[in-house]
């Protein structure tokens, strides 16, 4: 495994925000990690690239551990060497992830300099043909042009050339088409999915959009306040997703071949953080199937098929005849 | 509790009202409860104190601090804490008086200018921004020497030193806040400009906008004491901070306590109303308030 | 049709920019020569991606910005340049809903005043009840009422801009991406709300949005934007596109199914800039079936068998 996270927990404060969360992504794969606001899916990265401590985040629990190496307590200075050399981080907003006053060749040039110690023709060289492989036309021309000079979807691509450049191992993209138009959205999502079968990297992809999820992803890891409600291969999730919540976010899509009025959403919303329970489903006050057991006792993972399943009740077995066959 | 039915509606709201609220954090209370005391003080002066601010007795002038004389008395011999007392009265309400109406017009110029912007905007930034150029002491030197010097001179000078910091604030808040989706929503429910100014704008930076002027009283209150120390402001034998600061300071070493005193409390007044001001702009932001239902 | 509720013709608006002390001024078209008409009932979408001039049509037509040519007819009457007291009547029908449930309510209104500022607006009383009756129409506890929009979640939030708009009893109503800041779990009870509100109300809609799923499941008509101008009018949402954009846009939204995985071929570019329209069609520069004529001359609306398409190569049916 490239990365394995283990019952990973984390607090900010006193807030306990991620509860024993896990998933693992291998080389040459792509898990989607699925979630609506709030449910840790960002916080999550930023537990995986060691920056929640900046932000006054603490783990509480757990493991991350990549390519072997543990990283959960690993120093400030060893993850500096790790971040940009071996994973790379590609954050939401490509307009704030650039320096205004450098070209784009600079800043992409930095991260080779850096981490593969190139000298500074071979690592603008280097640029040139990072850039060219994500399609951006005249790429020596884009390297001499300030940030503001591109257009979104130019700087994202900038942003994942930056990710590439120091030839990283893991890259961890917190909703990198989340502000792009769907045209431009759909050109950066296939030259990712292209990225890792090509190059045999791992992508961890955070998103609220099942869409992509199903276009890109091998595996996906469903969050719901901060828990892992449901994590395993992307075809049976789709096909038959044993969450109540899997299900109802699917359903939540808007699709043509729905009947007018079929499309109703998921009644109230997500629980805040200070309000988590911890012996009880988090889901059990939206959920259709909650019983008394859901409210007093905490469901723990387990296989469904070729899933995991956080769930007292989950769909195709108990209620539904199709359950036998598990 | 014996409070009747409709008080007890009314006493929630005041609790609830942002300045009561600000008394009540630690910084606004201790800041609050000084300058009660120093504008009953000045209200009650006459009650307070035996003695006239004006009363001379030559025999028992230069008396260091005593019993009957708690901060001693003048070179007249009058009691220094009297004519602090009533000094606080000019002192005050000379400020407070001339920023409330620089406040009333800096809001009303700005947010126009702000809101309709064009060239009424330029006219009035072109005019605003002339007086900010200079030190508001020079301007306000400048005016008292064309009114001459007392107390309308003091309040005028204050007045337009003033004017720009508001007019810039306001205008500043109003012009971030009408490109709001809010402002848009509101037109489009037929909301004449008059309503969108006053029900949505104005209210909206209202709270920084009054720290501000709160702000600004503490610096004016030292403006008006400058302006007493130059003998421009309020004129003898009216008492007034400033003035005497500056009859004691040819006394520095022969009653030292004629100029410390008064000096004292305009410092202690200016940090209050800056502590209160800052505490009120925490409980003026509407967006701190908890949800308690 | 009958008369139709809404008619746009020739709705163009353009704005200037710019200026400086040694720069000449630039104008941009955000909205050329849109021609419209929204019948009764209709649910009608308007898609495109961002800089299309989607909201700035929603905006035309609810006479926030003033048009720079074209008229707008409401209920047959012409409201292009109307003012004052009969702009405040036409209010009264007309109402919006806007993206950002977030700076969409003025941050020191309750929920109350929120709802009660259109007859504030129009200076008339507030029926007695009303905002209770609207806080249950639109699903929000009536305990609300006296809560600020910071202390309420987005999607509760929408809920009040929805109440807001509907206080008046209007007939027609713009929504401008009302769910795009929204998490799907919840843009889904929004839609589901709209959805019954246009039932029961006998309402009309111009939904704005740029998410096609969307549109498709929701509306009953759909116009295509590109660069200011109407690519395409689908009078059947289900109905295979003409337009080579609007294919693409479709082909862009990907299908919430792992076996249905697209292997499409993105569109190459990205939009141009709005300032230097490119001569002929807005799409040829990145349409994937451009000819000659496409660079040069300006495609105009032809009927087809599902609407309107402005194209010289349409997709055949």
């Amino acid at each position: 495994m490239l990365m394995e996270v283990k019952e990973l927990s984390l607090s900010i404060g006193k807030v306990a925000l991620l509860d024993r969360v896990s998933f693992s992504v291998d080389r040459g794969q792509v898990l989607g990690l699925v979630g609506e606001s709030g449910s840790g899916k960002s916080l999550t990265a930023l537990a995986l690239t060691g920056l929640v401590r900046r932000i006054g985040g603490r783990i509480t629990g757990g493991s991350i551990a990549f390519d072997g190496q543990e990283l959960s307590d690993l120093p400030e200075p060893a993850y500096r060497k790790l971040r940009g050399k071996r994973i790379a981080f590609i954050t939401q907003n490509p307009m704030s992830a650039l320096d205004a006053l450098k070209t784009i060749g600079d800043q992409v040039d930095q991260v080779s300099r850096l981490h593969l110690g190139l000298s500074r023709k071979a690592a603008r060289a280097h640029t040139v043909d990072i850039l060219t492989r994500l399609r951006i036309p005249e790429a020596a021309t884009v390297a001499r042009a300030y940030p503001h000079q591109l257009s979104g979807g130019m700087k994202q691509r900038v942003v994942i050339a930056m990710a590439l450049a120091a030839d990283a191992d893991l890259i961890i993209a917190d909703e990198p088409t989340t502000a792009l138009d769907v045209t431009v959205q759909a050109q950066i999502v296939m030259i990712l999915s292209e990225l890792v079968r090509k190059r045999n990297i791992g992508l961890i992809l955070i998103t609220h959009d099942m869409g992509v999820v199903a276009q890109i992803c091998d595996k996906v890891c469903v969050l719901y306040a901060g828990r892992v409600a449901e994590s395993g291969p992307v075809g049976q999730l789709f096909d038959t997703p044993r969450h109540p919540y899997s299900a109802a976010l699917i359903g939540c899509i808007p699709r043509e071949c729905m009947a007018p009025g079929a499309l109703k959403g998921i009644p109230g919303t997500v629980p805040s953080a200070l309000n988590y329970g911890a012996e009880c489903c988090r889901f059990a006050s939206r959920c259709a199937r909650a019983d008394a057991l859901c409210h007093t006792t905490r469901p723990l993972p387990h296989s469904q098929g070729a899933a995991l399943v956080a769930c007292h009740h989950p769909q195709g077995t108990a209620a539904q005849p199709e359950a036998l066959d598990v | 509790m014996t409070v009747t039915a409709p008080v007890s509606g009314l006493l929630p709201a005041l609790r609830r009202s942002a300045p009561v609220q600000a008394l009540a954090s630690w910084k606004g209370g201790v800041a609050g409860t000084f300058l009660i005391l120093v504008v009953l003080g000045a209200l009650f002066a006459p009650w307070l104190t035996p003695y006239g601010f004006d009363v001379q007795n030559l025999p028992g002038a230069f008396q260091a601090p005593n019993l009957s004389h708690p901060m001693g008395t003048d070179e007249f011999g009058r009691d220094v804490l009297t004519r602090i007392l009533y000094g606080a009265r000019t002192s005050l309400s000379v400020s407070a008086v001339a920023i409330a109406i620089s406040l009333f017009c800096g809001m009303v110029l700005g947010a126009s200018a702000g809101y309709f912007g064009g060239r009424f905007d330029r006219a009035v930034m072109v005019v605003v921004d002339l007086t900010w150029a200079f030190p508001e002491i020079l301007v306000a030197l400048m005016l008292v020497a064309i009114i001459g010097p007392g107390t309308t001179g003091t309040l005028v000078a204050i007045c337009v030193a003033y004017l720009a910091q508001f007019t810039r604030l306001t205008r500043a808040q109003v012009m971030a806040l009408k490109s709001e989706t809010f402002v848009e929503a509101a037109r489009g429910m037929g909301a004449s400009n008059a309503a969108i100014l006053f029900r949505h704008l104005l209210p909206n930076c209202l709270g920084p906008v009054l720290v501000a002027g709160m702000l600004a009283t503490g610096d004016a209150i030292i403006l008006e004491a400058t302006l007493g120390f130059f003998g421009l402001g309020a004129q003898p034998p009216t008492p007034s901070w400033g003035g005497m600061m500056s009859s004691g300071s040819g006394l520095l070493f022969k009653g030292p306590w004629i100029i410390m005193f008064p000096g004292l409390c305009i410092a202690l007044t200016v940090v209050a109303i800056n502590m209160f001001g800052d505490a009120l702009l925490h409980k003026l932001d509407v967006r701190e308030r908890v949800r308690t239902a | 049709m009958s008369e139709p509720i809404l008619a746009l013709s020739g709705l163009t608006r353009r704005f200037s920019t710019g200026g400086g002390f040694l720069r000449p001024a630039r104008s941009m078209t955000a909205v050329r020569g849109v021609d419209l008409q929204v019948a009764r009932g209709d649910i009608v979408g308007v898609v495109g991606e961002s800089g299309c001039g989607k909201s700035t049509l929603a905006r035309l037509a609810m006479r926030l910005l003033e048009p720079s040519d074209g008229t707008i007819r409401f209920e047959g009457q012409d409201v292009t340049h109307l003012g004052g007291r009969a702009l405040k009547s036409l209010r009264k029908k007309l109402q919006m809903v806007f993206q950002d449930p977030y700076s969409s309510l003025d941050p020191r209104y309750t929920v109350r005043d929120c709802i009660k500022e259109p007859f504030r607006a129009l200076g008339e009383p507030v029926p007695p009840g009303r905002v209770e009756d609207l806080l249950d129409q639109v699903g929000l506890p009536r305990s609300f009422a006296e809560s600020y929009p910071h202390q309420m979640s987005g999607g509760q939030r929408q809920r009040v801009g929805i109440a807001r708009a509907l206080a008046y009893a209007p007939d027609f109503v713009v929504l401008d991406e009302p769910t795009a800041s929204l998490d799907v779990s919840i843009q889904a009870q929004i839609i589901a709300l709209l959805q019954d509100l246009h039932r029961q109300r006998d309402l009309t809609y111009l939904f704005i949005s740029h998410d096609l799923g969307l549109v498709r499941y929701f509306c009953s008509r759909i116009v295509v934007m590109y660069l200011g101008s109407v690519v395409e009018v689908m009078e059947d949402p289900h109905a295979a596109p003409r337009h080579p954009y609007t294919r693409a846009l479709m082909e862009s939204s990907f299908v919430p199914d792992p076996e249905a995985r697209a292997t499409i071929v993105p569109l190459e570019g990205e939009i141009p800039s709005p300032f230097a329209l490119p001569l002929g069609c807005p799409f040829a520069p990145r349409c994937p079936r451009v000819q000659d004529r496409c660079r040069s001359e300006l495609p105009q609306p032809t009927a087809t068998t599902i609407g309107r398409v402005s194209c010289f190569n349409p997709i055949e049916a």
